[in-house]
């Protein structure tokens, strides 16, 4: 049903998940352009960082407090799982890295519903941003315009440590060639360890950030995983840029393509994928051979 | 039954197994059916029902979406097997032969999770077959699930009762022999709920549709269509969505600018909660009157009762109808008393359909399954939770009636479980469609 505007607002819309979508994609992506790992426990994290949100907002009672101590607890769950774990198997073939991190994904999610059931649990949204903001034709619930802010100043955050601190320099030194780097001296490893954590700690913070909108599951990341993908190999694998632009257009294709028939949206992700790959297989901003 | 029949039987049946010496005699009653012992072995019989203990395979939704429906449902088994093995007076009150467990034997249960998935449940399904030599299949939630399972309950020759399941597939076009429905199709929901839409709600309204997108979803909501088109309700929109999605913005925002007065969401489980609250999220509830035509379990405590306050409903069951019926109120009393809360209509199902199925095969006096099945298909009435029901012969299909609710204001209720007030009932026979209406061919007994 194309109504001007319908068609606004599903472009709002669009721009609000798909920003949230780019932030957990960046997170994969930059795992993958480092370390060359294929994570697919990124899903899983996801859904981790709500339950630590959960966790903490339920100990502190504070929205705010949630965030932060989720998204370190995530970080240090991406570090300590590296440096136990992934590590490893940073010389063995990818077949042994994709069953290694899938498995970690199924245990975590297993964990998670020990520890937590498989019933739904809610964190609800702080109460400043609880009520519904009326935008001329368009009445959108106000949380999901702060998670837009949010995602927006986290993906900024990134950014500049990507570009414009040293860490950052490493980071995109070691996705062109890790090696050289390690014979310039630099702890590559410390590095590694890091930069898994910080792409765990975007998933999570997603997650944590997501949490008052959906409703927390141990399946929760399954699906997002799945679209996650989808939106590296739109924006170009390992490319930071990439993973936004292929967020907002993941985002966009999602609620455009549902005005014409719903049923079709998901689908017509992959459809653009399929083009994406047929007519620039490197990514809209990907650098060919990289991946 | 006559104990002398049993002991000529008996000897009968030893003379000519023989091997089954052993077996035989440890029954207390032995094969009670005359021509059991000329039938040949079929499915899980007679291996299945050989020892003092039959079982049943239970596979309900434990994770995802509807998990918190399939765990209610698991409760009613829980009850009606408990009941079946003990000869509650609530089980003889439906199965008046029982005296305890099932023509004699214990009945205990295996469980697994089905995810809400049909290869899932099937998978799970076929292994209990196998190895625990089921002779009751159940379970569902998802009418994809019972669909398929009505399939292989068909191909292994194992008796299935559907669970939770809506849609008009299940007991329409893919109807089987050894499938058994309870609770009502979606056209039914839609034939007793619409009148009462129209009765309040009044002529030429404009509907938005938000439907989950598999079997149940799509035939509901034709039905609802249908049904709606006598006061003039017309469509402007049917947003299909897939099971267990993470967010409904984007069908919501075409919902909200539709023009719709009235949102129908035909959306279960979780689906049915989240999309609900996102709904409101979206300013949508304020301006749109909410009907769920086929009223999820314990929606109402999910949501709160100040979002389900006017919503329309039909359902199966809803626990306060206990006023009007004395069976009711013993199974309501008896849950209670062990699980710690009101039965919402997944768990009365269950029991529903335990119980029934005991007195089928009770009445049957054999587990030999076309000899049960016969003995459904009889068209006997029972006394149940909700009146006097019965099975048509046709369809496989139970006729029992449609309660349509109404979401109470949280001031009007008067204790914390007291969500719905109870509308109309609406008799089953005058509204349930003809039993070939969608296609339904039972397929052979053997």
């Amino acid at each position: 049903m194309i109504t001007w505007p319908n068609f606004v607002s599903q472009v709002f819309n669009g721009l609000a998940s798909g920003a949230l979508l780019a932030l957990i994609s960046s997170g994969l992506t930059i795992i993958y352009g480092t370390l060359g790992v294929l994570n697919l426990a990124h899903g899983a994290m996801f859904m981790l960082g709500g339950y630590a949100g959960y966790v903490a907002y339920h100990a502190t009672g504070s929205f705010l407090l949630a965030v932060v101590v989720g998204a370190l607890f995530m970080v240090v769950v991406g570090a300590v799982v590296e440096r136990v774990l992934i590590r490893r198997f940073y010389d063995r073939p990818h077949e042994d890295q994709i069953l290694l991190t899938f498995g970690i994904g199924i245990v975590i999610v297993e964990l998670v519903r020990l520890g937590f059931g498989s019933l739904t649990l809610s964190v609800p949204p702080p109460a400043w941003a609880a009520g519904v903001t009326p935008m001329g034709f368009l009445i959108y619930p106000t949380y999901r315009i702060v998670v837009l802010a949010i995602a927006g100043v986290a993906l900024a955050l990134l950014y500049l440590v990507l570009y414009r601190t040293r860490l950052g320099m490493i980071v995109r030194a070691g996705i062109e060639d890790s090696g050289m780097v390690g014979m310039l001296g630099i702890n590559i490893d410390r590095v590694f360890m890091l930069v898994f954590g910080i792409g765990a700690m975007a998933a999570g913070f997603a997650g944590i950030v997501n949490a008052p909108v959906v409703s927390l599951t141990p399946d929760l990341g399954s699906s997002i995983l799945v679209q996650t993908f989808v939106v590296v190999v739109i924006g170009g694998v390992g490319s930071f840029p990439g993973a936004i632009l292929g967020g907002l257009v993941a985002g966009e294709i999602l609620s455009l393509t549902s005005m014409v028939d719903p049923a079709y949206s998901e689908v017509m992700l992959f459809v653009v994928m399929t083009l994406v790959l047929v007519l620039r297989p490197q990514g809209l901003l990907g650098v060919p051979g990289r991946a | 039954m006559d104990s002398l029949a049993i002991g000529a039987l008996r000897r009968r049946t030893v003379l000519r197994a023989g091997a089954g010496l052993a077996a035989a005699s440890a029954l207390p009653f032995g094969w009670s059916h005359p021509a059991a012992a000329a039938e040949p072995a079929m499915g899980t019989w007679p291996a299945g029902s050989s020892g003092d203990t039959v079982y049943v395979g239970i596979t309900v939704p434990r994770t995802g979406t509807y998990a918190v429906q399939g765990e209610d449902e698991l409760k009613g088994y829980m009850l009606a097997v408990e009941h079946i093995n003990a000869g509650d007076p609530l089980i003889r009150a439906m199965s008046p032969r029982t005296t305890k467990g099932v023509l004699g034997k214990k009945v205990a249960y295996v469980v697994a999770d089905s995810e809400a998935k049909p290869n899932t449940a099937v998978q799970a399904q076929s292994r209990f077959i196998s190895e625990n030599k089921v002779i009751l299949m159940t379970g569902s939630t998802s009418s994809a699930v019972a669909v398929a399972l009505n399939k292989l309950a068909q191909r292994e020759k194992v008796l299935y009762v559907a669970g939770i399941s809506g849609s008009n597939d299940t007991t329409g076009k893919d109807c089987v022999r050894y499938g058994f429905r309870q609770c009502f199709y979606g056209q039914t929901a839609a034939a007793a709920l619409s009148p009462v839409l129209i009765k309040n709600l009044g002529k030429n309204k404009k509907v938005a549709y938000l439907t989950p997108d598999y079997t149940y979803g799509h035939t509901v909501q034709k039905s609802m269509e249908e049904y709606l088109k006598a006061g003039g309700w017309t469509t402007v929109t049917d947003q299909v969505a897939p099971l267990g999605a993470a967010d409904y913005s984007s069908y919501l925002l075409n919902i909200s600018n539709s023009g719709a007065d009235v949102l129908v969401n035909i959306n279960f489980g979780h689906d049915a909660v989240l999309s609900i609250q996102q709904a409101r999220q979206f300013g949508i509830l304020g301006k749109q009157t909410l009907i769920v035509p086929y009223q999820t379990p314990f929606l109402a405590r999910d949501v709160g009762a100040d979002l389900m306050a006017g919503v329309y409903a039909a359902t199966d069951f809803w626990w306060t109808i206990q006023d009007a019926y004395p069976l009711a109120k013993m199974f309501v009393a008896s849950f209670e008393k062990k699980f710690g809360y009101k039965p919402e209509w997944g768990a009365e199902n269950a029991y529903m359909q335990f119980a029934l199925w005991a007195g089928a095969v009770e009445a049957a006096g054999t587990f030999y399954p076309p000899a049960v099945i016969k003995s459904y298909e009889e068209g006997r009435h029972t006394p149940s939770l909700v009146g006097d029901v019965w099975w048509r012969g046709a369809d496989h299909q139970l006729v029992h009636p449609v309660f349509i609710v109404r979401g109470r204001k949280a001031a009007d209720m008067k204790s914390p479980d007291d969500y719905y007030e109870v509308l109309e009932t609406v008799p089953g026979e005058g509204v349930m469609q003809a039993p070939d209406a969608f296609g339904c061919k039972l397929g052979p007994y053997t």
